[in-house]
């Protein structure tokens, strides 16, 4: 009897101490970002601070990302994907791994790039200063900044030389680790899956479609593209392969997946020639 | 709100009191204001307020030129209308109710006796007041597809006439460059200091005067940069927008449509700037201006009447200039434009807007001569007068905001016209366009003028648009006031203009 109370007590106690920030986070006000309100960035030889951009935030993003950064600004109805709630602290473009905070240069350049297929902007309109201001202030909605630091940026190798057996390879990836279950075979975003893809606050969310000719939201260079699949885009279905593709695949898996977008390049041009064929699904592993 | 609209605002009855009482209440009324549930197009189309665009409605920021330069895009792969509900119409309208009230001084009127003119003549000061309208304008722009974008501006006078104030397509990132842009139609000519976005309303203030200067008497209307023209440009601009060019020929008709004016007269627009990151000062740009045309000075006539579309005998006109924009901080800025104009002789006498202005001489048959009140045409064996040259002029706009925050901001305008040559020089012996015998004073027709204002925006939502504004303006032109009756004297004249109103949009 004694040992049941205290396996209850020890549930109810977890339960209340895991609920505690969830719980915080929810009735973050006013005076808890106040608190914060002296956090920095440091972006290159700049540094950002949070109290000066309050009137940039105010002017150009509180529409969507609302007053205290919670994603709930009044455009919050009208747009999809619906804004980045920042008191989670929880971000898709960074160069960090999975589950860490960004750095601070991935909020700059994510605020200069904005986001394609959604109704964030490329802000690239702002001075260095202004927008490391910005990152700063980002920061200050959320408590995470406090208690951690962000995650340190994973290492990308030299890109290698594109060839036709990097390519068939970077296919095998593909089918490997099943990235057409969303992505689709052809990259046209309708894998089996795709259909129930949900983000981490249960709102419906669409796999991206190569074909389509948009740029990755997380950056279109051949190194972005390589860190969007090693780190995973948090907060969404989308995971860090990092555990499952060694450096020299993912360059390989970098070529295929040029091959599969709309834009013209080198890749496209070689799968042409060696009349590379999509993924088979059913195929044995190994035998694509 | 179109310029040219803003400015046929029209002067009514005077009253020598400002009506306190009425501004406490449109005061308590503003400050208790909520949202309001109407949507301007591009608004409404990006969920995205006012202020993301424009320093304070209608005046663009950085960021809303920048998303004029690239056809009204944000460039995120969501521009086309494909993506946009089915009942999304991106229409906005705008209207100001106004109240104000306009002093000229040194009108000459006519005098009586005993209930009967005297044929005397006295000179006062005008002034009436009262409630009043602006026009209207319909906002519709966008895009029809992905790099294909749009704008169409009916606007009408207080009365309800109705123009065409801007019509154009931009096919814009040709080849999928953003140096590449193309428009055509009838649009303003590329003024980083937008005239057509300006933040004041008043009949003088609502203009910027050094983009519009004439000299008195000088019949070549062809040059004025702040009104639309028609034609053809061609735009660049680096993909954060830091450096932009752009070229645009136009006829030279000065906006108006039926090939009205010349048979083969074309102008020239260029301007260029380069933009800089000073930290927390903000984003500084200098650029260039200038203008190069002709236009024509003989329509041929048909029993003296000029045709139009018939103009020949092109003679050479230029504008050039400077502007820069420099922010000092989130709250402060300073935007700067000069220009050096010059007119050919010919236009300095008169001649060149034969068809356009011309209300009474030239429609007789027995119109023979300027003199006589026809219009100024340079019929062949025409002469120039001795003494005639090409009027140039100097011209300064400073214009200044602070801007306490996207909701309020107070403006300042300090705008200065100088001629450094009158077309009547020191030989010149007659009686010019001007009115003026022999040589002209070397100060004739210099204006000087300021403007000072607020608007505050009692909400900024992405949904519609309202501003309480204010606004004074004060405008002084040497030598074209009526003569001194006793002396015969040249005067000069002052003018001013209070105004307060509503501006709206939805």
């Amino acid at each position: 009897m004694r040992t049941r109370l205290q396996t209850w007590s020890l549930l109810v106690g977890a339960t209340a101490v895991l609920a505690l920030p969830m719980t915080s986070w929810a009735q973050l006000t006013q005076a808890d970002f106040e608190t914060r309100i002296g956090m920095e960035s440091h972006v290159g030889n700049i540094t950002g601070h949070a109290k000066d951009a309050k009137g940039d935030y105010r002017r150009y993003c509180v529409v969507c990302h609302g007053d205290n950064g919670d994603g709930n600004g009044e455009s919050f109805p009208w747009v999809d994907p619906k804004p980045r709630d920042f008191q989670l602290g929880i971000f898709k473009c960074r160069s960090t791994p999975t589950g860490t905070l960004p750095t601070d240069e991935d909020l700059f350049n994510t605020i200069a790039r904005g986001m394609d297929r959604s109704n964030m902007p490329q802000w690239s309109t702002f001075t260095k200063q202004e927008r490391a201001d910005l990152v700063a202030w980002v920061k200050h909605f959320s408590p995470r900044w406090t208690n951690e630091k962000p995650g340190t940026p994973i290492t990308i190798p030299p890109e290698p030389e594109i060839t036709p057996e990097r390519i068939k390879a970077g296919r095998d990836v593909f089918a490997r680790v099943q990235c057409w279950k969303c992505h689709g075979v052809l990259g046209q975003a309708n894998g089996p899956s795709a259909s129930t893809l949900q983000d981490d606050l249960g709102r419906p969310i669409a796999a991206f479609n190569f074909t389509e000719g948009a740029r990755p939201k997380c950056g279109d260079t051949d190194r972005d593209i390589y860190r969007i699949f090693m780190t995973g885009l948090d907060g969404t279905p989308m995971p860090s392969f990092a555990d499952n593709i060694k450096p020299d695949e993912a360059w390989d898996l970098v070529f295929y997946l040029r091959t599969l977008m709309k834009q013209h390049s080198k890749e496209k041009e070689m799968a042409k020639q060696l009349g590379l064929k999509p993924v088979d699904p059913n195929a044995p592993a190994g035998q694509q | 709100m179109s310029t040219s609209t803003r400015s046929r605002v029209s002067r009514l009855s005077f009253a020598t009191s400002l009506p306190v009482a009425a501004l406490v209440l449109v005061f308590l009324v503003l400050t208790a204001s909520q949202t309001a549930n109407a949507l301007p197009a591009f608004a409404r189309k990006y969920g995205l307020r006012c202020s993301a665009c424009h320093e304070s409605w209608p005046m663009l920021n950085y960021f809303g030129q920048k998303f004029k330069d690239n056809g009204y895009q944000l460039m995120n792969d969501r521009d086309a209308p494909i993506w946009q509900n089915p009942g999304y119409w991106p229409v906005t309208f705008r209207i100001t109710p106004i109240w104000h009230r306009v002093s000229t001084g040194k009108v000459q009127v006519d005098t009586y006796t005993a209930g009967a003119p005297d044929g005397g003549q006295a000179v006062q000061r005008v002034t009436s007041s009262g409630f009043d309208l602006s026009g209207l304008d319909f906002h519709t722009a966008g895009t029809l597809e992905k790099n294909f974008s749009f704008y169409l501006l009916p606007s009408s006078d207080p009365t309800g006439a109705f123009h065409f104030e801007q019509v154009f397509v931009r096919l814009d990132n040709i080849g999928g460059s953003s140096w590449l842009n193309l428009k055509l139609g009838r649009f303003e000519l590329d003024n980083l200091l937008s005239e057509k976005r300006i933040l004041t309303l008043t009949g003088n203030g609502g203009i910027y005067q050094t983009y519009h200067f004439i000299p008195v008497g000088d019949g070549n209307i062809f040059g004025q940069i702040g009104d639309n023209q028609l034609g053809l440009e061609y735009m660049g601009h680096s993909v954060n927008d830091r450096t932009r060019i752009s070229a645009a020929l136009i006829s030279s008709s000065d906006g108006n449509v039926n090939l009205s004016t010349g048979a083969n007269s074309y102008t020239g627009f260029f301007t260029g700037s380069q933009a800089f990151d000073t930290g927390k000062l903000g984003v500084q740009r200098i650029g260039f201006y200038a203008m190069a045309g002709e236009a024509a000075t003989y329509y041929l006539t048909q029993g003296t009447v000029p045709l139009g579309g018939s103009g020949i005998s092109n003679k050479g006109f230029s504008r050039e200039g400077f502007v820069g924009q420099f922010y000092f901080g989130p709250h402060v800025d300073l935007t700067v434009v000069t220009q050096h104009g010059s007119d050919n002789p010919w236009f300095g006498q008169g001649y060149g807007n034969a068809i356009l202005t011309d209300g009474n001489g030239g429609t007789t048959a027995t119109c023979t001569s300027p003199a006589a009140g026809c219009p100024f045409n340079n019929v062949p064996g025409t002469v120039l007068p001795a003494g005639s040259q090409s009027p140039t002029w100097n011209g300064y706009t400073f214009e200044g905001h602070y801007v306490y925050s996207p909701q309020l901001i107070f403006i300042g305008r300090y705008e200065v016209e100088k001629m450094s040559q009158q077309a009547d020089g020191a030989a010149y012996t007659g009686t010019g366009a001007n009115g003026i015998t022999g040589p002209t004073p070397s100060t004739f027709g210099n204006i000087s003028t300021y403007t000072i204002g607020f608007r505050y925006n009692p909400f900024m939502t992405s949904r519609a648009g309202l501003a309480w504004h204010n606004e004074y303006n004060w405008l002084h032109q040497d030598g074209t006031g009526p003569a001194s009756l006793s002396t015969g004297a040249l005067t000069n004249i002052n003018s001013s203009e209070l105004l307060m109103g509503l501006d709206f949009d939805f």
